[in-house]
Formats: structure tokens, sequence, C-alpha cells
């Protein structure tokens, strides 16, 4: 009975609406605007000063000007990056030198006098502890500096003219505009990056978006393109240029994730996500003048500490795995010796060795833990002393410490570009994979979203090592 | 970090600052619950981190907040679950930040809606104004940004406004707590039923669609006599809304 009345009604909405035609939602919105401005009309009046607009329009005129609009962008990029690589040294070499060089012998110490196995001391204090510990204290400083830098910009209200900037490159590789915005997110997380592609109504500009997220730069791989920067590119200019040189390429590395996700837009857009580009509005905010000290302690709650307990769960048991492959034999050789050696020629290849693709497969859960395993496995495979021991997690002291063991190594300058740029072009770690899983509900693209930039990154190390073998 | 003045509200006896306990996510056993619209870049989750105690990330950029957020505080003895809904500039179209705003508002029954606005652009909030007031009876416009407002020289008088949307306005500067009080007070006396709202029904419409959005109405009302905004249900039954159809079906709609 019920039932069949509201179908009379549905049946007579569906009349009404082939009598009234499409203008009703002009119409409607005709309407709602005649009410408001009526409304306004009587409740507001307006002051003759307009010089706040006028500012604002002022600074718009120049951050979104043809010529100026991306050299200031850049600029930013740089400053924000120099604040925090000059700025992340002192507490990180600090918190280098409390958890691992004070803390750790307490801690091996203690477990060997409780009567630890030896095994389990190493397990629990050589893998999970020095995980942990070389996380914080690599992580924690850069993230201290850069997500408060970020976030007093994004409060500032320069996010959207970044996109209003950017669009038109956007519109030409077929991708929506608003991507910028998801873009820059990902230069903090890849994660938060594709959870905010929500903003893009279309699906099909979303997954686009989606997919080439991971081009963005994360904060668990800027210390990797810092370091290798300072220790490799840094060397061949004189030293008073070295920091100017390593900053650059560390920004030349992020501006070439810019080119990539361009890339692959376009590319998308051209084969598989075939389609019209929509229009949308953005509204340029007004500029507001952030409120710095709620901003800062906002930002280090939210993000920095977020970000870093994610980077420890899944540190700790990615060290674990780590002492486990180096301590666990087969035969003669360890797991990890043997994997390194069957890795190696692939490796060459690509101007990169069998050390690297082991440590950026143990590496997926979070991309924060590639140097020390690198250098781990590197003073295994090669036996040269240093370090803790077998199996042991470390981050030395001093860069040219770090610089000796790599070169022992092997590593030449490029295998440093190389690792750089595959840093760049690989895998998202597994929080953002599972995050494009939870946000398409599709395992295709998902797949596609992790395969296509290790492909990427194949291919790019493959060209740049013949190229540099031929001519070098 | 903030400076705890107390406003000359807060410390009135009447707000009964005690009464205020910022409960942050312990969403459970709440007496009511409080959606929170407004269009994209109005300090909606600065208002949300105001009234929670909570820290969901504020950014001057419009469409930051994507998902739901949900959070708590105790005023009076009573609960009440704040849900930061995605900002949007209607609840007319089909985006998914869009859907879900519009969703809440119609089928989570949301005790009261806070909608809050940007002061000084008061002329193109109101849009998405008029629209949450076609679909709720309960509502509190929160005049957000009035700071700024009266940086920019603009002057609002919030009871010509509050008579004409016939619902209560309460100015507020969320940044820096200004008027949050105020707005607890408020919330609390409509959940309360202690104000009652008369807001505002859209009226410019051509005469046959007002006619025909008249004969759906009151077909619904007769239907379904408890329904409070059959004119929104029948405006979008006239725009062919799939899911309102649906909704309508299995009775969800008046559930």
């Amino acid at each position: 009975m019920k039932t069949k009345k509201i179908d009379e009604i549905i049946a007579l909405s569906k009349e009404l609406r082939w009598q009234i035609g499409d203008e009703l939602h002009d119409n409607l919105a005709e309407g709602i605007y005649a009410d408001a401005s009526k409304i306004v009309e009587g409740a507001v009046t307006k002051g003759n000063n307009k010089s706040k607009f006028r500012i604002d329009a002022k600074i718009d005129k120049i951050v979104t000007s043809r010529i100026w609009g991306f050299p200031i962008m850049l600029f930013i990029l740089g400053v924000v990056l120099w604040l925090t690589i000059i700025g992340a040294n002192y507490p990180s070499s600090m918190l280098a030198e409390i958890l691992l060089d004070t803390f750790h012998p307490v801690l091996k110490n203690l477990g060997a006098n409780m009567g630890l196995p030896w095994w389990l001391n190493g397990f629990l204090f050589d893998g999970v502890y020095l995980a942990v510990a070389w996380v914080i204290a690599v992580m924690l400083p850069p993230m201290a500096i850069f997500f408060p830098l970020f976030t007093l910009l994004e409060d500032f209200g320069y996010l959207p003219r970044v996109a209003f900037n950017m669009d038109t490159l956007f519109k030409k590789s077929g991708a929506h505009g608003k991507q910028a915005l998801t873009m820059s997110m990902g230069f903090g997380c890849n994660a938060a990056g594709v959870v905010a592609t929500r903003i893009i109504d279309s699906p099909r500009e979303r997954l686009i978006a989606i997919i080439t997220n991971n081009f963005s730069l994360c904060n668990g791989r800027w210390p990797t393109q810092i370091l290798l920067a300072t220790i490799f590119i840094g060397a061949v200019v004189p030293q008073t240029y070295s920091s100017i040189a390593s900053l650059s390429a560390v920004i030349g590395i992020a501006v070439l994730g810019i080119f990539f996700m361009f890339f692959f837009s376009w590319a998308l857009t051209k084969t598989v996500l075939k389609g019209e580009v929509s229009t949308f509005n953005l509204e340029l905010p007004p500029y507001r003048p952030p409120v710095f000290w709620k901003t800062v302690y906002t930002s280090l709650i939210d993000r920095t500490l977020i970000v870093l307990w994610r980077a420890i769960v899944f540190a700790a048991p990615a060290g674990a795995v780590i002492w486990l492959i180096s301590n666990l034999y087969i035969g003669n050789e360890s797991i990890a010796a043997w994997t390194v050696h069957s890795l190696d020629g692939f490796g060459f290849l690509l101007g990169l060795n069998g050390v690297v693709l082991l440590a950026y497969i143990v590496a997926i859960p979070a991309n924060e833990i590639v140097i020390p395993t690198i250098l781990m496995l590197t003073v295994m495979v090669t036996g040269i002393p240093g370090g803790e021991g077998v199996g042991v997690m470390f981050e030395l002291d001093s860069i040219t410490a770090t610089a000796d063991i790599l070169k022992a190594g092997g590593w030449t300058l490029l295998t440093a570009v190389n690792v750089m740029l595959f840093s760049l072009l690989h895998n998202p770690c597994s929080t953002t994979i599972y995050t494009i899983y939870k946000e398409t509900n599709s395992v295709k693209w998902t797949v596609v979203a992790s395969i296509l930039p290790v492909i990427a990154g194949f291919i790019i190390t493959f060209l740049v090592a013949q190229v540099w073998r031929i001519f070098m | 970090m903030e400076k705890n003045t107390k406003t000359a509200c807060e410390a009135c006896a009447h707000f009964n600052p005690e009464g205020l306990k910022k409960l942050g996510i312990k969403t459970d056993k709440i007496d009511f619950v409080i959606a929170l619209a407004g269009n994209p870049n109005t300090g909606k989750s600065t208002v949300f981190n105001a009234l929670t105690g909570l820290r969901q990330h504020t950014g001057n950029w419009p469409g930051k907040t994507v998902r739901r957020a949900e959070g708590a505080y105790e005023y009076n003895q009573q609960k009440y679950k704040m849900v930061d809904l995605p900002g949007t500039y209607s609840l007319l179209s089909t985006s998914e930040d869009e859907e879900v705003a519009r969703n809440f508002i119609l089928f989570g029954k949301p005790t009261v809606t806070v909608i809050v606005v940007d002061a000084s652009r008061l002329e193109r909030n109101l849009n998405l104004v008029l629209q949450i007031l076609e679909i709720t009876n309960k509502a509190v416009l929160c005049l957000n940004l009035m700071d700024e407002a009266e940086r920019n020289e603009i002057k609002i008088d919030t009871r010509i406004l509050a008579k004409d949307l016939g619902i209560p306005v309460v100015p507020t500067s969320a940044r820096s707590q200004k008027g949050i009080p105020e707005l607890i007070k408020t919330i609390s006396e409509l959940a309360n039923n202690k104000i009652q709202c008369k807001p505002h029904k859209i009226k410019n419409i051509p005469k046959n669609i007002e006619k025909a959005v008249q004969e759906i109405s009151t077909a619904l009302k007769k239907e379904f006599p408890t329904i409070t905004n059959s004119r929104w249900i029948a405006i979008r039954m006239l725009e062919g809304d799939t899911q309102i159809i649906e909704a309508l079906k299995t009775g969800e709609i008046v559930a």
C-alpha cells in the first residue's frame, strides 16, 4: 500500500519534471541568489576601505604573474629546503649521539646482564631498537622544520596560488588543476596526498592524481637525497660552492619529479585514461597572517608526530628483518649476502648494485630506512671494518665516514646519481600503496600506481648508466 | 601558547564555563549530534577544533577537509558530537565532497546544524545557507572571520540577519576563540528547544516551479506526516536525484 503511494509520488515528480524542463536548476539558483542579495542589502554595510583588497591583489599580481610566478615558487621551495637542511643538522647529530652512541651500548649491556641469549639481545637492540632510534634521529629534526614551514605557507594562503600558476601545465597534460594541491601535499607525505585527491570531482582525473602522486618527493626521501647530494655532488665542486651544489641537486631531483608527474599524467590521458579536462572554480582566498606559534605547535603535533610514529611502527619490524637476513645462513652465506650477490648483475646494468636493490626491497614499509640499510649491507658484503657488527643497522656520525664506507662498497658519482634518481622513481611505500587501494577500491589501479614508477626508475637509471659509461 | 583571557561572556554566570568539557574523540554515549557545514575556507575546522579541543588540521585553501571528522564536547552534563563536513559551495551538484555533506545533513539527521560563513563574503556564502535552511529546521549561523570583516570595514547587523534568516546568528573569530562560548550556548539552547527557528524558505522561484514543488510537497506530507523538509525533497525529486528517490523507496528519508 505504502510503496504504491510512494511510486505515485515518484511518478508525479517525473511528470512535473517534464513540464518544467531543464530550467529548474538555473531558476532555483537565480532564486537563491536573489534572496541572498536582498538579505545582505538589509543587514550588511560596507566601508569605503578597499586597501586590504588592494594589497591582496598586488601580492597576487606578483606571485601569480607569468614572469615571476615560477621563479618565486622555486625560490620559496629553495628557502624551505635550505632551512630544513641547515637547521636539521645540529639536532640530528645531537639525537644520534644520545640515542645511538649513548643509549645503545647501555641497552646492549643491560640485555647481556639480564642474561638474554645473544640472538635475542641482537635482535632486539641491534635490530629493532637501532632502526627506531635511527629513524627518530634522522627524521624528526627535518620534519620538525619542514612541516611547520609548509603549514605556515598553507595558512598564509600560498597553496591555491601554486595551483593557479600550474593550472595551464596541468590542463596541457590533461589533468585537473587541483592536482597541484594534492601534489604539494605529496611533498610532505604521499599517503596524505592520495587522500587529498578527494577534492577532485572527476574519477578519471582523480585516478591520474593518485597514480602520479608518488612523483612528489616525500618526506621519507628528502633525507636520502640530501645526504647523497652532500657526499657526492657537493664533493665535485670547490668547497665554497658545495652546499649550493648539493642544494641545487636536491631541488633538481624534486623538479624532475614534477616533470615526471606531468609526463605520466599526459601519457595516461593519451592512453588508458582518455577524456576531457573538467573545468573548476578555484577560489584564491585572502592572505591571512598565520597565527605563528599555534600553527607551529599544531603542525608539530598533527603532522610531525603522526608521520614519525608511522615511521617507527614500520622501522621496527624492518630493523628486525634486516638483522634476521644478515644472521640467518644458508650454507656459507647469509640470506642477505646471497641476495645481494644475485642482484649485483642486474644492479650493475642500472648503475646501482645489489645492496641498493635489496635495501629498497627491505625498505618498502618506509623509505626512511633506505640509507642505514644500504650502509649496513655494504659493510657486511665488503667486509670492511666499521659499524657495529653483522646486521647492525647504523648511521655514521660524520658524513666523511659514511662516504668512506660507500666508496669502499664501490660507489661512484654514477651510483650516487642513480640512487638519487631511483629514490625518486620507485614504488610507493606500503602505507601509500594501502591508501591507494582504499581510495580506488581497485587492485588493478593499485598495481599500476605501484609498478609504474619502478619501471620508470629502471628505464631512467639504465639509460643514465649506459650514457655515463660511454662518455665518462 | 594561547592566552586564556576570559571574554565577558565566558566570565558571565549564564554561560557556565565549568559546565564545558572538551572530549576530543570520545564520541560515545552522546545526547546530540551537531553538523558543521559551510563554504570551503571559512574556518569550519578551526571552529571544530575550538569546540572539541581536537587539532584537526587547518589550512588556508579551499577543500582541505575531504572526509568527515568527528569530535565531541560536554556542556552542562549533555554530550555533543560534532561532525565537521567537507566545505561546499552548494548542495546541488555531484562531487564526492558535496555528497558527503548533503547526505549527512539529510540522512544523518543532526540535532543542530552549525553553518559557518565568512563574514566578509556573506552574500556568496548565503547560497549554501539558504539551501541548508530548506533541509533542516534547527540551524545556527556562525558568522566567522569577524576580525577580518572588521578590518575590511564591513559591518553586519546580526539582529536583522537573524530575523531575515529565521535562525540565531553568532558572530565569531574562531582563530582567537572569540564568540565560541556564545556559540556553544546557542547550540545548547537549540538542542534543548529553548529557541525556535523559523528558517527562511527560498522565495524568488518562478511560479510554475513553485507550483510543482508545492504539489509534490503536499503529496509527501500527506504520506509522511512527520516529514519536515518536504520542499527540499520535492526540489531534489524534480531534479531527478536518484539517491533521494531510492531513499524514499526504502523509507530512509523519514526514519
